[in-house]
C-alpha cells in the first residue's frame, strides 16, 4: 500500500537532480549557491517523505528533527557562502570561478 | 575540464541534463525498490516520551535523545558567524542607512509588527514542549523581525559585532554546554538528564538557544549585506578595497 509520503520523496529526488544540473550548468557563483540549496531541499524532502511511503506508517520524528537541524545548518552555510562570494567579487571583480572555461558574458 | 575547447562548451548543458535526469530516475527507482523498514524509531521515541521532559516528540528528539546533534548544530552556526565576520570586506561598511522609502506608514507598521513578532516567538518557544514549535522556529520569527528592523534602518549595522552581541551569539552554546555537563558531576554521562529535571533543563536551553540563534541569523544577514553603497558612475573604482568613503552619503 502506497502512502502519501511517497510523492514528497519523489519530488525530493527530482529537486535533487534539478539542483545538481543547475550547479554544473550555471557559471555564476550566486546561481551555484542557489542550485546547491535546491539540492539540499531535495534531500530534506526525501528524508521527511521516505519514512511515510507506506500507508498507515506514523511520521518518523527522528528524521523530522534531523531535517530541522539540517535546515538551520543549511541557512547558516548559505550565509557563509554568500560572504565568500561577495568577498571574492570585491577582491577580483569576477562572479565565476577562475578555472571555469566558459567565456564571460 | 580546462582542456575543453570553446566550441565544445555547448555540450555541457545536454551532457549535464542527461546525467542529472539519469540520476533522478535512478533515485526514484531506488525509492520504490526500498524494502519496508523492519525496525522503526517512531515506537522507541513514543515509548520514552514520558521521561524526556517534554510532550512533543520532535522536541524530545532534538533536545533530549539527539542532544548532541543540536549542540553541534549551534556550534556550526557560531562557526558560520565567525566565517562571515572574518570575510567582511576591508573597505568602508555602510553602518547606518535608512531606506529612501521608509515613510511614516512603513515605520508605523514596523512598530506594530515587532511586538507581535516577539509575542509569537515567545509562544512558539513555549509551545515547543507539547506541540510543533521550539527554539528554532521562535528564533526564525525573531530573526525575521531583526531583518525587518535592519532593512528599514531602525537598527544600525556594524563593522564587527559589539561586545553585547558577541555575548548574545555565544549565550546559547555556553548555556547548552553547561546544562549538558551538569549530569557529569552526578556520575551520569554528558547530556544525560534525570527525568525529574529534564523539563526545566530543556526549557533553559531552549530559551538561551532562541536568543542566540536569532542573534546569529541577524548577524549573518548584516554580515553578508553589501559592504557599502556602490557609486553607479564609477563601479570600477568602487570595487577596490582601498576606496574611501568620499562621494558617499
Amino acid at each position: 500500500m502506497i502512502g502519501g509520503g511517497l510523492i514528497y520523496a519523489i519530488a525530493g529526488a527530482i529537486l535533487f537532480s534539478l539542483g545538481l544540473y543547475g550547479l554544473v550548468v550555471h557559471p555564476h557563483l550566486m546561481r551555484k549557491l542557489i542550485a546547491f540549496n535546491i539540492t539540499g531541499s531535495g534531500v530534506f524532502l526525501v528524508l521527511v517523505g521516505l519514512p511515510q511511503r507506506m500507508a498507515g506508517t506514523p511520521p518518523d520524528r527522528v528524521s523530522e528533527a534531523l531535517v530541522l537541524t539540517g535546515i538551520v545548518v543549511a541557512v547558516s552555510a548559505t550565509a557563509f557562502g554568500l560572504a565568500l562570494v561577495r568577498r571574492f567579487y570585491d577582491l577580483t571583480g569576477k562572479t565565476r570561478l577562475p578555472n571555469d572555461p566558459r567565456p564571460e558574458p | 575540464m580546462s582542456a575543453v575547447e570553446p566550441e565544445e562548451h555547448g555540450l555541457i548543458r545536454p551532457i549535464a541534463a542527461a546525467l542529472a535526469s539519469a540520476l533522478g530516475i535512478g533515485l526514484i527507482v531506488a525509492i520504490f525498490a526500498l524494502p519496508r523498514p523492519v525496525v522503526g524509531l517512531a515506537a522507541l521515541v513514543a515509548a520514552h516520551l514520558e521521561e524526556s521532559g517534554v510532550r512533543h516528540p520532535v522536541t524530545a528528539v532534538l533536545l533530549n535523545y539527539r542532544g548532541y546533534d543540536t549542540l553541534l548544530e549551534i556550534a556550526v552556526l557560531l562557526l558560520a558567524v565567525l566565517g562571515v565576520s572574518a570575510f567582511r570586506p576591508a573597505g568602508p561598511v555602510a553602518t547606518y542607512r535608512p531606506r529612501p522609502d521608509s515613510g511614516p506608514v512603513l515605520a508605523a507598521l514596523i512598530r506594530l509588527i515587532i511586538p507581535l513578532i516577539v509575542l509569537t516567538a515567545g509562544y512558539l518557544l513555549w509551545a515547543g514542549a507539547h506541540r510543533p514549535g521550539g527554539a528554532f522556529q521562535a528564533a526564525a520569527v525573531l530573526a525575521g523581525g531583526g531583518v525587518l528592523l535592519r532593512l528599514t534602518g531602525l537598527i544600525p549595522s556594524f563593522r564587527s559585532p559589539p561586545l553585547w552581541l558577541r555575548m548574545a551569539l555565544f549565550l546559547g552554546f555556553d548555556v547548552f554546554l553547561i546544562v549538558a555537563a551538569l549530569p557529569l558531576g552526578e556520575g551520569s554521562r554528558l547530556l544525560e538528564y534525570r527525568a525529574a529535571r529534564a523539563g526545566i533543563a530543556i526549557l533553559v536551553v531552549e530559551s538561551a538557544l532562541t536568543l542566540s540563534i536569532a542573534a546569529i541569523l541577524v548577524t549573518l544577514f548584516v554580515g553578508a549585506a553589501p559592504s557599502r553603497i556602490r557609486n553607479k558612475r564609477s563601479t570600477e573604482s568602487a570595487r577596490l578595497p582601498q576606496n574611501d568613503r568620499a562621494g558617499q552619503p
